[in-house]
C-alpha cells in the first residue's frame, strides 16, 4: 500500500512492521511525529506494543535495555541533545550486545538554540559501538526500520537509523508500506540466545577484571568486522522479498567518474541531481552514497574508490579541532595501506551547519572547485561561510 | 527438649550463596539474603552501580541464583520499568521484577528515574537499601547522609549540615501503591513486607536501613544491634504507607535516647551536645508527625 506520509511517520510505521514489543522514548524537535504516531497506533490496538512514557531520553535507552535484556524488541527515538544524554548508555547497550533499533533525527547542538539539521549529533557518537545508517528519502527511512532489526539481532549489537530533520523528518513523500505477511518472512520473531530467564540465571554486565575485559571487547569488534557482510546481504534479502535492494554504500555513476562525490543522508539526493546536470554536459562526476558509518565499509570503499584521483567528501558535521568526520574516515580508509602513490586527492567540504541549506549550485561549486583544483590544499574547505 | 511444632516464618531455601564479596557485618548482603528468602525463585534483579555490583560477585561469577542485570548508575528504575513491559509483553508477567539500589542510586543520580517509574506507577518492586553514604567509592556523603555524620567529603570540622532526604515523604507524594521501611534487626517484619509488595500490582518502593561497619565506623558484629537502636530511637519507624494515604506503624517502640544510637558509632563521634539535643528534637518532631498520620 502507497501512502504520503513524512519522514517521522516512515520511522513510526517502520517500527510497527518489525512488531517491536517495547518502546520507550522522549520527545524532542524535530522527532516528536515518531513518538506521536506510536502512541497512536498502541492506543488505537493497531500495535501490540507497550509504550513506555519515560521521563528522559537516558530513561528512554535504559528502559530498551531492560526491554531488550528480558528478549524483547526494543526501540526508540530521538535526535540531538537527547542522543547527547543518551551517550552513556549507547556504550552500555552494545557492550550488553542488546539489538535495540533507534531512530535518530538528525539535528545541531546547542547553544545556542538550533532545531535544524546536522549530522554531527550522530557522527560523534562513532565509538560507542551501535551501527549506523544515514537514510536519503522516506521509504529508505520505512525500509531501513526494518533492515535494522534484522541487522542488529543477528549481530546482537544495537542499530541507529538516521534521516534528516525536517528534509526527510517533517516532509511528506510516497512510501510504500509492504505487506505485513512479507516482512514476517523477512524479520521472524525475536529470539535471543542468552536472556534474563529465571530458568537459567545468569549474572549480565557484571564487574570484569582485566583479566577478561580485553577479550570481552575484543568480541564486540569482531562481530563488528562481520557487520558489513550481514548489512549488506539483509539489504540484498530485503530487495528480493519486497523489490528495493538496498546495500551499504551505493555508487552512481561511479566507474569513469573523474570526480567523485562521497556524501551521506539527503545531501546525496542532491548530489545525485548535480550529477545529471554534469553528465549531460559530458563531465564525469559520480557518487559514492554512504549508507552505514558505523562500521565503516573501508573494504568496498576501498574497491570502489581504487584508482580514482579525486574525491570531494561533503561533511554537513565538524569534529572541533580536527575535520568533517566523513572526510576523516574516508582519508583513514584510503591512506596507510601501502597504497601512497597515486592515491586520491580527497577534498573536504562543510556545508550548511545548523540547517542552513544546501542548494544545488553549492553542490555544483563542490564539483567545479574540486575540477579545477590540481591538490587539496586545505583539510577544510568552508561552503557558504560568512566571512 | 520437648519437640514444638513451629512453622518457621523465615523461608528456609536461600537464593543468595556465600562466596559473595560484602565486608564482614554488611547490612546490605544480610538484606538481599531475606529479601530474595520472601521474594523467591521467580525473580529478576537490576542493579545499579552501587556495594552490591560489587557483592554479588565478579564475571563469570554471582552469588544469587536468580537473573541480574547489572546497569548504570541513575538507571535502575527505567531499566526495569522497560524489563516488566517486555516481561508482560512475553507472557511473563508473573516474574518480580526488582531494582536493587544503593541511597546514592535512589536518593541522588537514579532520583529521576525512580520519581519518573514511581508517577508512570510501573509495576515493580525497588528497593533501596540504605548505607547513607556512597560506601563503595569510600564513604562520600549523599543526599541520604544524617546531619552531623561524617564521611570523607564531610570530615571531622565540617560534618553534613542538612538533615537527609525524606525520600519516603517523596515517594508517599507519589501516591504508589505501596511504601515501607524495614530494618535487618526485625525479620519477620522485613519478609512479610517484601511478600506483601510481592503481591500488589503498580509501583513497591522499600527502604532498608543498613549498617556499613566501615562507613559508620562500627565493628562487624553491631549491626544488627545498631539497627535495632534506630528502630527503638525512633530514627527509624518501621512502616507501610498504602497509596500515599493510609499510613501503618508496625511497630511503636517506647522511644529510647537518639544518644544510644548515636554512640554507638564513630561517624557521629564529633557530635556536641548541643547536636545530639538537635537531633532528639527533630526525632522527636517528626515522629509526632507520624503519629498524626496514622489512620
Amino acid at each position: 500500500m502507497k501512502k504520503v506520509m513524512m519522514g517521522n511517520h516512515a520511522v513510526s510505521y517502520g517500527a510497527r512492521l518489525s512488531r517491536v514489543d517495547v518502546i520507550a522514548a522522549y520527545p524532542i524537535t524535530p522527532q516528536t511525529q515518531i513518538v506521536e504516531e506510536l502512541s497512536e497506533l498502541c492506543a488505537d490496538g493497531k500495535m501490540d506494543a507497550k509504550f513506555i512514557k519515560v521521563e528522559s531520553e537516558h530513561s528512554a535507552m535504559a528502559s530498551c535495555m531492560g526491554a531488550s535484556a528480558a528478549g524483547g524488541r526494543a526501540f526508540t527515538a530521538t535526535s540531538s541533545q537527547g542522543l547527547a544524554l543518551m551517550h552513556e548508555l549507547l556504550h552500555f547497550s552494545s557492550g550488553g550486545r542488546l539489538p535495540i533499533v533507534m531512530a535518530n533525527v538528525n539535528r545541531a547542538l546547542g547553544p545556542g538554540w538550533n532545531i535544524w539539521t546536522e549530522q554531527t549529533d550522530s557522527l560523534a557518537q562513532r565509538d560507542t559501538g551501535w551501527l549506523q545508517f544515514y537514510c536519503e528519502n522516506n521509504q529508505e527511512v520505512l525500509d531501513t526500520v526494518i533492515m535494522s532489526y534484522k541487522i542488529a539481532e543477528q549481530l546482537s549489537l544495537p542499530v541507529m537509523l538516521v534521516l534528516d530533520a525536517f528534509i526527510l523528518s517533517h516532509t511528506y513523500e510516497i512510501v510504500d508500506i509492504p505487506e505485513q505477511e512479507l516482512i514476517d518472512s523477512y524479520l521472524p520473531p525475536y529470539k535471543p540466545e542468552i536472556k534474563m530467564d529465571v530458568d537459567n540465571p545468569h549474572a549480565f554486565g557484571a564487574l570484569v577484571t582485566p583479566d577478561h575485559y580485553f577479550e570481552i571487547r575484543y568480541k564486540l569488534q569482531e562481530t563488528m568486522d562481520k557487520a558489513a557482510e550481514v548489512a549488506r546481504k539483509a539489504g540484498e534479502e530485503y530487495g528480493e522479498l519486497v523489490g528495493r535492494p538496498y546495500d551499504i554504500v551505493e555508487p552512481y555513476m561511479l566507474d569513469d567518474a573523474d570526480v567523485v562525490i562521497v556524501a551521506a543522508g539527503t545531501l546525496v539526493s542532491n548530489s545525485r541531481a548535480v550529477i545529471n546536470e554534469y553528465r549531460e554536459k559530458g563531465i564525469k562526476v559520480g557518487l559514492l552514497k554512504l549508507r552505514m558509518f558505523r562500521p565503516f565499509p573501508t573494504k568496498r570503499v576501498r574497491e570502489l574508490l581504487a584508482g580514482k584521483k579525486k574525491i570531494a567528501v561533503i561533511d554537513r558535521n565538524i569534529s572541533f579541532g580536527a575535520t568533517g568526520i566523513f572526510y576523516q574516515e574516508l582519508k583513514a580508509a584510503l591512506y596507510g595501506h601501502g597504497n601512497g602513490a597515486g592515491s586520491p586527492n580527497i577534498f573536504g567540504f562543510i556545508i550548511g551547519l545548523g540547517g542552513r541549506d544546501v542548494t544545488l549550485e553549492d553542490i555544483a561549486e563542490i564539483v567545479d572547485y574540486t575540477l579545477e583544483k590540481e591538490k587539496n590544499e586545505e583539510d577544510i574547505i568552508w561552503m557558504g561561510l560568512k566571512r | 527438649m520437648n519437640h514444638v511444632d513451629i512453622q518457621p516464618r523465615i523461608p528456609e531455601p536461600e537464593l543468595m550463596y556465600s562466596g559473595h564479596l560484602a565486608c564482614p557485618g554488611c547490612g546490605a548482603s544480610l538484606a538481599m539474603r531475606y529479601a530474595l528468602k520472601a521474594l523467591g525463585k521467580n525473580t529478576m534483579v537490576i542493579i545499579p552501580a552501587c556495594c552490591w555490583s560489587i557483592i554479588a560477585g565478579p564475571f563469570p561469577y554471582s552469588a544469587l541464583d536468580v537473573p541480574i542485570y547489572h546497569t548504570a548508575f541513575e538507571t535502575a528504575a527505567a531499566v526495569a520499568s522497560g524489563m516488566k513491559a517486555a516481561l508482560d509483553q512475553l507472557g511473563k508477567s508473573d516474574v518480580t521484577v526488582m531494582a536493587w539500589a544503593g541511597d546514592g542510586g535512589t536518593y541522588d543520580i537514579g532520583f529521576q528515574a525512580l520519581s519518573g517509574a514511581a508517577e508512570r506507577n510501573e509495576d515493580f518492586l525497588y528497593v533501596c537499601y540504605d548505607n547513607e553514604a556512597y560506601m563503595n567509592t569510600g564513604i562520600q556523603r549523599s543526599s541520604s547522609t544524617p546531619f552531623g555524620a561524617w564521611t570523607t567529603t564531610t570530615p571531622e570540622n565540617h560534618t553534613k549540615e542538612r538533615p537527609k532526604k525524606d525520600i519516603v515523604g517523596i515517594l508517599a507524594a507519589h501516591r504508589i501503591p505501596y511504601l515501607a521501611t524495614v530494618s535487618v534487626a526485625y525479620p519477620e517484619d522485613f519478609i512479610r513486607k517484601f511478600q506483601k509488595a510481592k503481591s500488589i500490582r503498580g509501583m513497591k518502593f522499600i527502604e532498608i536501613l543498613s549498617p556499613c561497619p566501615p562507613g559508620w565506623k562500627t565493628a562487624d558484629d553491631q549491626s544488627i544491634r545498631i539497627s535495632r537502636l534506630a528502630v527503638e530511637s525512633r530514627i527509624f519507624p518501621l512502616l507501610e504507607i498504602e497509596h500515599g494515604e493510609k499510613y501503618t506503624l508496625n511497630l511503636e517502640p517506647e522511644g529510647i535516647s537518639v544518644r544510644d544510637y548515636l554512640e554507638a558509632q564513630g561517624r557521629f563521634k564529633k557530635l556536641s551536645e548541643k547536636d545530639v539535643e538537635h537531633i532528639q528534637k527533630e526525632v522527636d518532631r517528626k515522629w509526632e508527625a507520624l503519629k498524626k498520620r496514622i489512620s
